[in-house]
């Protein structure tokens, strides 16, 4: 980790640690912690598409596999939450396996449909397997956590909990890039020939940043599953993944911060849009959450067309434009005096 | 075990229903291969020119009530300029286009049409008249749909005026030239960009002609983009990614699959099946089960 790392780190922190306080009602609160799993998954996927340039669209098949190995394990043997939520990670480095290895020895982006094929052979699964999954019905009754006594059944308690994880998530990740991996990922990145003649197995590093980023989604999947007591197939289909992969791109890829910049916001939009209806109804146009899909189309789209580099980018660029305008009229009153 | 004459008019009714169902894999196929022959970017919106094809084409024939071979042309008109301003709007502005930028580019693409179909169209599935009558007739007491004739008629026609167009004339030279060594091409004076755009209008092209021959059978709905597009991929990958006369019988393999897959073990996991046969092929050969991995790596229509 670098300095400045530890400086966002602390504003992160700050300003997370005033939401509940700022928001008294309960739902609102909810909202956060929904996003904390979409930034627990995001920062895994970051690793993957900004520092491996892979893309994933099966990542909330993997949110899946960590939700229904805790929701079906806790149901109907009663196991610890804990312990269900090691075997989630524990299937899906398995399946990250089994579907990484092949795809990720391969140029190009195979990754990506094999991935979402995945992901729709999962989805399909999880509603037609019944027996174990409860088709489209879903699990009932799954217990919520507990955390060493301390029972996390309220929205303000799971809310520190589930930041908490992405804090240690976030704090994993930013050392990992900054480790031997990290750099031999941002050699990977510049010329994939170049870091392979320099001894780097790039496969085998592409391949370990995919289980990583399988095992956050996996870890933000058993989270959900144990918050909300009750899941079905519906928020584990590919329209979530590319939404993952949306939030990535839109924070800013290449930066940790990037995803969670992305995951914050493009969470919290759709309230924000619900919120804004009558905003609409004043230009004349009915806003419906049907149109949600389109409007994350066109915030993708403007985002990979105009600042490529994400809103983490294109901050970091206006930062600096500042920054140098700031340095030069210095200069120029040092020289005029 | 005796077969008897039922087990076979089944097994042949799988077959049509597969062939049917795979023709439209084929076609988006082919999609996928010459876009990606000529950008070397998969393009995730191949799935939305075949939904846009279905929805154009109900709206011109069930409402506007044009004849059957007018709002054909019109449809793939329409659906060849949504490609063609795909690529001038968002692939031709990328000023320092990365593969992996390009793709993120197609997806919202997707995305994006997706929601605009929904907007326009709206949620529901939109019933389209057969070409011909809608009435089956018997084949060895395997039922089939006179539509399914045609699917296959048109898919043949469509191979056809490919193979022509890509060895005989200049443009489809040029587009080979392109795909193959792109500087080179560039030397000897030939538009690449260009090329590009062909390559993306003639892909919404096939897309859309997939979708409005399809439509009549499975009806269309805005969401189904996405679906059509991971079996078509997995069809361009089958018969190994570039290589369309591959597609085609990959594509019809995969239908086939599925169509025995719901017929035999269960309709629930019909699109599973498909899937897996798909990720299998990736994994054990990637290269596709018609192409060799030397001929694979030389990118051809």
């Amino acid at each position: 980790m670098v300095i400045r790392d530890y400086i966002f780190l602390g504003i992160f922190l700050l300003v997370m640690a005033c939401v509940p306080l700022l928001l008294k009602n309960d739902y609102y609160i909810s909202i956060f912690v929904f996003a904390s799993f979409n930034c627990l998954a995001c920062i895994g996927l970051s690793l993957l598409l900004g520092y491996a340039g892979q893309i994933s669209l099966g990542h909330a098949a993997f949110i899946g596999i960590g939700a229904y190995t805790s929701g079906y394990l806790t149901t109907q043997f009663a196991w610890s939450p804990w312990i269900t939520m090691f075997i989630g990670v524990v299937i899906s480095i398995i399946i990250a396996i089994a579907v990484g290895v092949p795809s990720l020895k391969l140029r190009g982006h195979y990754l990506a449909m094999a991935t979402l094929g995945f992901g729709a052979i999962l989805y399909i699964v999880a509603v037609a397997a019944v027996d174990i999954t409860g088709g489209p019905a879903g699990l009932n009754n799954i217990p919520p956590l507990n955390l060493f006594g301390l029972i996390l059944d309220s929205d303000k308690k799971f809310f520190f909990f589930s930041w908490s994880v992405v804090v240690i998530g976030l704090l994993f990740a930013l050392n990992l890039i900054n480790s031997r991996v990290g750099r031999g990922l941002r050699a990977l990145h510049g010329s994939e020939d170049a870091a392979n003649s320099i001894g780097i197995n790039t496969s085998s590093y592409k391949i370990q940043i995919f289980i990583f980023s399988a095992v956050f989604s996996s870890i933000a999947g058993s989270l959900y599953a144990h918050y909300v007591t009750y899941i079905d197939p519906g928020p584990f289909g590919i329209m979530h993944s590319v939404l993952l992969m949306t939030m990535v791109a839109v924070g800013g890829m290449h930066k940790i911060w990037g995803a969670v910049i992305g995951s914050l916001l493009l969470s919290l939009l759709p309230e924000f849009l619900s919120f804004s209806t009558g905003y609409f109804k004043t230009f004349g146009i009915e806003y419906k959450p049907d149109y949600d899909t389109l409007v994350y189309g066109i915030i993708l789209l403007s985002i990979m067309l105009f600042l490529p580099e994400g809103l983490y980018g294109g901050f970091s660029s206006a930062f600096r434009a500042v920054k140098n305008i700031v340095k030069r009229n210095g200069k120029k009153a040092k020289s005029s005096s | 075990m005796e077969i008897t004459n039922q087990d076979f008019s089944n097994l042949l009714q799988y077959i049509f229903m597969g062939i049917q169902r795979g023709s439209i894999y084929a076609l988006a196929a082919m999609g996928f291969n010459i876009i990606y022959n000529s950008t070397g970017v998969i393009n995730f919106a191949q799935g939305e020119f075949v939904v846009y094809g279905g929805l154009m084409m109900v709206s011109l024939t069930m409402t506007m009530n044009l004849p059957v071979p007018v709002a054909f042309f019109f449809t793939v008109l329409f659906v060849m300029l949504i490609g063609i301003l795909m690529e001038r709007l968002t692939i031709n502005t990328v000023k320092s286009p990365t593969v992996l930028r390009l793709v993120i580019i197609t997806i919202g693409v997707s995305i994006f049409l997706e929601g605009i179909a929904m907007v326009s169209w709206g949620k529901n599935s939109h019933v389209l008249r057969h070409f011909s009558s809608s009435e089956t007739f018997e084949v060895f007491g395997a039922m089939i749909l006179p539509q399914t004739l045609w699917i296959i008629g048109i898919l043949v026609f469509i191979a056809l005026g490919f193979i022509l167009f890509f060895n005989y004339t200049m443009t489809g030279k040029c587009m080979r030239a392109c795909s193959i060594n792109r500087d080179a091409a560039r030397l000897v004076g030939i538009n690449d960009r260009k090329m590009v755009m062909i390559s993306f209008a003639l892909s919404a092209g096939i897309g859309a002609i997939a979708g409005i021959i399809i439509t009549p059978i499975i009806q269309m709905d805005y969401g189904r983009g996405t679906m059509l597009a991971i079996k078509g991929f997995g069809a361009a990958v089958v018969g190994g990614l570039g290589n369309s006369v591959g597609a085609i019988f990959a594509g019809i393999l995969i239908g086939i699959i599925e169509a025995f897959g719901a017929g035999y073990i269960s309709s629930h996991y019909m699109d599973a099946i498909a899937l897996f046969f798909m990720l299998i092929v990736l994994f054990v050969k990637p290269s596709g089960i018609f192409g060799s991995s030397e001929a694979s790596k030389l990118k051809e229509f």
